[in-house]
C-alpha cells in the first residue's frame, strides 16, 4: 500500500485538503474522496470528456490528470458552476433547448461550451462544433447542443 | 491502475537521477494524455512512478527570438504554443500540427515533447518539427546532447532517449526569408482522431520566388518510424516550381513511404495519401513562403 499524499487545492472557490493514493486520477478525487459526482466517468482515457473540469481556468479531462497535479491550483466542476439562485446561461440555456436525454454527457459540454464562451462569446455554428469535437454524445445527435451554446451565446 | 508513486522534481538533476535509478519503472509525465492511458491500460506494466516534470522550469519554457529561433520546453502545452501570436505569425506550418493534436481538452495538456517521446509513428507534430529542422535537447547523467529530431524516434514507440536521460527543449531555427512550411494530415473524421497518413513540409526559395533553394518533406503513419524523404527535398531544388516538379517530389515521397495495412487504412491507400498530402502541402508552403 502506498502512503497517501496530502493535497492542497481550491475546489469551486472553496480550498480543500484531501488525501489521495499517487495512483487516483482527479476525477476519482472528484467522485470518490470530495463527492462531487457532476464529473463522469465515460471512457476514462480522454476521448469522450464526460469528465471535463477547468483547471485553472483551462478545459481538461480530469480523467487524464494524475490528482497529486492540483496541488495548489484550482478546480471548478459543474457543481460550481451556478449560483444557488439560479442557473448559468448556458446550463439554460440547455434546458430550453433540449440538449439532453440521457444527461452523462452534459456536464461535460456544459463546461466545454462555457470554456468556448469565455473565450469567444460570438461563435459561429462551425466554431461551436469544431470546440464540441472531444464531447461525445450517444443520445441527441448533437444538434440541439450545437443550438443551445448558439443560444446561450446570445445572452 | 495499478499502485503507481507521484515524483515532481524541481530540477533536471532531480529528474535525472529519479530516471537514472529507476530506468524503465519511471516514466515522465507532462500533460499525462499518453501516459496515464498507457499505465491505466495495461500497456507500460513496469511503471512504477509518473515522473511530473512541469515543476522544472526549462521544461516550460517558450520563447522565440527573430535572431536565435523558437524554443519550446518539452512539457509546454500546445495551447500556449498556438495561443503566442508571435509564434504562430512565424511558424504556420508547426501551428497547423500543434492545433489539431486532440480536442481543446487535449491541447490545454499534451504538449510536443510528449509527443515527440510517445514516439507514435503517427504523431501530428513530428512530420511538422521534422520540416522545421528542430534539435532535441536531451539533458542526461553524463551532461546534455542534442539530437537532430528526424533522428530521435527508433521504432513504435521507441526513442533514443538512454536510462536517466529526458527530452528537456525542442529548438527550432528562425524562419528563414522566403521560407514556407505546412502539416496536413487525413483522418475519416472532422477532429479527433489519428493520422491515417501525415505529411510535414518546408520550402524555402529564391529572391525571384520562382525556385526552390532548399526543401524538406516528412511523412508521418507510413513507417515505424516518422520519416524524412531526403529525394523528395532534393527533387524540388533548382528547376522551376511548378506542377510537374511538385508531383515528381510527391512521387518520391509515395516511392519512400512504407505503410502497413491496419483498421485505419490499407498499404495501396495510405500511399495514394502520400501523394495527394504531400502536393497540397507543398502548395500551401510555397504560397506561404511567397507572401
Amino acid at each position: 500500500m502506498t502512503k497517501k499524499l496530502h493535497i492542497e487545492a481550491k475546489i469551486n472557490g472553496k480550498d480543500t485538503e484531501f488525501l489521495c493514493e499517487p495512483r487516483q486520477s482527479l476525477l476519482e478525487v472528484l467522485r470518490d474522496v470530495l463527492q462531487l459526482t457532476g464529473a463522469k466517468e465515460g471512457c476514462n482515457n480522454g476521448n469522450c470528456g464526460a469528465c471535463n473540469v477547468l483547471l485553472d481556468g483551462r478545459l481538461v479531462n480530469s480523467c487524464l490528470v494524475m490528482a497529486p497535479e492540483i496541488a495548489g491550483r484550482s478546480v471548478a466542476t459543474i457543481e460550481g458552476l451556478a449560483s444557488p439562485q439560479a442557473l448559468h446561461p448556458v446550463q439554460k440555456a440547455f434546458l430550453e433547448n433540449a440538449a439532453l436525454q440521457c444527461g452523462i454527457c452534459t456536464p461535460g459540454f456544459i463546461l466545454a461550451s462555457k470554456a468556448l464562451l469565455d473565450q469567444n462569446p460570438h461563435p459561429t455554428e462551425h466554431q461551436v462544433r469544431h470546440w464540441l469535437a472531444g464531447n461525445l454524445c450517444r443520445c441527441t445527435g448533437y444538434d440541439k447542443i450545437v443550438r443551445a451554446v448558439l443560444d446561450a451565446a446570445k445572452t | 491502475m495499478k499502485v503507481i508513486d507521484y515524483a515532481a522534481p524541481k530540477s533536471i538533476a532531480e529528474a535525472v537521477a529519479v530516471l537514472k535509478e529507476k530506468g524503465e519503472r519511471a516514466r515522465c509525465l507532462a500533460g499525462g494524455t499518453d501516459i496515464i492511458v498507457q499505465v491505466r491500460e495495461g500497456k507500460r506494466r513496469d511503471v512504477e512512478v509518473l515522473v511530473d516534470i512541469k515543476h522544472i522550469p526549462e521544461l516550460n519554457e517558450l520563447s522565440f527570438d527573430a535572431k536565435t529561433g523558437l524554443r519550446i520546453g518539452a512539457a509546454a502545452p500546445c495551447y500556449r504554443v498556438y495561443e503566442d501570436q508571435r509564434i504562430s505569425n512565424a511558424y504556420p506550418g508547426l501551428i497547423d500540427a500543434v492545433a489539431l493534436v486532440g480536442g481543446i481538452q487535449i491541447q490545454s495538456r499534451a504538449s510536443l515533447g510528449g509527443n515527440l517521446c510517445n514516439s507514435s509513428p503517427a504523431a501530428d507534430t513530428i512530420p511538422a518539427l521534422i520540416a522545421m529542422e528542430t534539435i532535441c535537447v536531451i539533458a542526461g547523467p553524463g551532461g546534455t546532447r542534442e539530437v537532430p529530431v528526424q533522428g530521435f524516434c527508433t521504432a513504435p514507440g521507441k526513442n533514443v532517449l538512454g536510462r536517466g536521460e529526458l527530452l528537456v527543449t525542442l529548438k527550432l531555427p528562425p524562419p528563414k526569408p522566403r521560407s514556407g512550411a505546412a502539416y496536413l494530415r487525413f483522418i475519416p473524421r472532422n477532429e479527433m482522431d489519428i493520422a491515417v497518413v501525415g505529411a510535414g513540409v518546408s520550402v524555402e526559395l529564391d529572391e525571384g520566388r520562382s525556385r526552390c533553394t532548399a526543401a524538406r518533406v516528412s511523412l508521418a503513419a507510413v513507417a515505424p518510424t516518422p520519416l524524412l524523404v531526403n529525394e523528395a527535398g532534393a527533387a524540388l531544388v533548382d528547376g522551376t516550381l511548378n506542377d510537374a516538379l511538385i508531383e515528381n517530389a510527391a512521387r518520391l515521397a509515395q516511392a519512400a513511404s512504407r505503410p502497413i495495412s491496419d483498421m485505419r487504412g490499407d498499404a495501396d491507400y495510405r500511399r495514394h495519401l502520400v501523394g495527394v498530402l504531400v502536393k497540397r502541402a507543398l502548395q500551401t508552403a510555397i504560397a506561404r513562403a511567397r507572401t
